[in-house]
């Protein structure tokens, strides 16, 4: 390989080991609670608030919904700033594209756009299942849990590549070996 | 100021960094699993060695505390492979479909909701869970300097020359 490396991913990277730097600096300092970057556990709000306006009393019954509190918190909201951030950082450097169906996908499975809306949904429902079950994501489990030398961290990191490496090699190579 | 606020604004910069990264695409995060793009590699092992450096001088000098998850064996080895099938066929992670779908990829709503009926269906679990699977294994909020006996200043060269090595493979072999 003659091509020059491409710093990016370890710029913005290191920079986001920054960023976690001073969120939990700030953090503790203004809430009195160290915060670390995660996701996950968003998602279960967003269901929790969905299911509200459904069935309220069904929500005030579940242990799990009691645990982790239906409310916009820290994390919710910088789920929300992930959104804003990416959505103006992508505008300003023109690389902001509407994307029906990613093009990996299409190449494997074709342009079908409830195809692949079926795998995102089915994929997305078991990985968030593990996810709350591991009790973290890449980003919880991963980035913050390794940043804090965790053991938790390092095996959920392991076990999500470990997986994630046989899945892709399962759904995404075509039988025969190279695409 | 207000935790609204604090999470929003680190929120917009971690989003303007995952999306400069370029590590909020579908064929990078499936690209690192099929082991011929590591990106995302780069991007997180990168973070975690300028974090761990930080968060631990942070927690020195008193400004933070550390909050490491539990160590629960059973469900995170469980939870951390499911997490791992899924990934593959979603192509994204939590945080990245959020920013994905910022980036116009709006594919990504359907990895939102899939993420959200996962996570629904697991509230409904849990009670099933809590004794068994969730009690397996359970070591309490260990971290590998805890363990080892070892300060974490011994353990964190040891991992960032790891990671290091990591970059000089991934480069050499052009991934």
């Amino acid at each position: 390989m003659k091509n020059a490396v491409n710093w990016r991913p370890y710029v913005a990277g290191a920079l986001v080991g920054v960023l976690a730097t001073f969120s939990v600096i700030v953090s503790t300092k203004f809430l009195g609670k160290t915060q670390y970057l995660g996701a996950s556990t968003t998602f279960v709000r967003a269901a929790g608030f969905v299911e509200q306006a459904v069935d309220p009393e069904h929500v005030k019954k579940n242990p799990y919904f009691l645990k982790e509190k239906i409310k916009i918190d820290w994390q919710f909201m910088m789920i929300v700033g992930i959104f804003i951030g990416a959505l103006a950082a992508s505008i300003i450097d023109g690389s902001f594209k509407l994307e029906a169906v990613p093009p990996v996908w299409r190449e494997r499975f074709g342009g079908s756009v409830a195809l692949r809306a079926v795998g995102a949904v089915l994929g997305g429902i078991v990985a968030m299942f593990g996810a709350r079950l591991a009790d973290g994501c890449p980003s919880g489990h991963g980035l913050s849990g390794l940043m804090q030398l965790s053991v938790s961290g390092f095996i959920a990191l392991a076990c999500f590549f470990g997986a994630g490496v046989l899945m892709a090699g399962l759904v995404y190579r075509r039988k025969g070996g190279a695409r | 100021m207000s935790e609204h606020w604090l999470g929003l604004i680190t929120g917009i910069f971690f989003g303007a960094l995952l999306q400069q990264g370029r590590v909020l695409r579908f064929e990078k995060q499936v690209g690192a699993m099929l082991l011929k793009d590591m990106t995302i590699m780069k991007f997180m092992m990168s973070a975690i060695i300028v974090g761990m450096v930080g968060v631990h001088l942070a927690v020195a000098f008193g400004l933070a505390q550390l909050g490491p998850k539990a160590t629960q064996i059973g469900a995170n080895v469980v939870g951390g492979l499911l997490f791992g099938l899924g990934w593959a066929v979603m192509g994204f992670c939590p945080g990245t479909s959020v920013g994905a779908l910022a980036e116009g990829r709006w594919h990504a709503v359907f990895a939102i909701f899939g993420m959200m009926a996962g996570a629904a269906i697991y509230a409904e679990a849990y009670p099933h869970l809590e004794k068994n699977l969730l009690a397996l294994g359970n070591l309490g909020k260990i971290t590998l300097p805890g363990v080892m006996g070892m300060s974490p200043w011994a353990v964190i060269p040891i991992v960032g020359l790891v990671f290091i090595l990591c970059f000089v493979v991934f480069e050499k072999k052009g991934l």
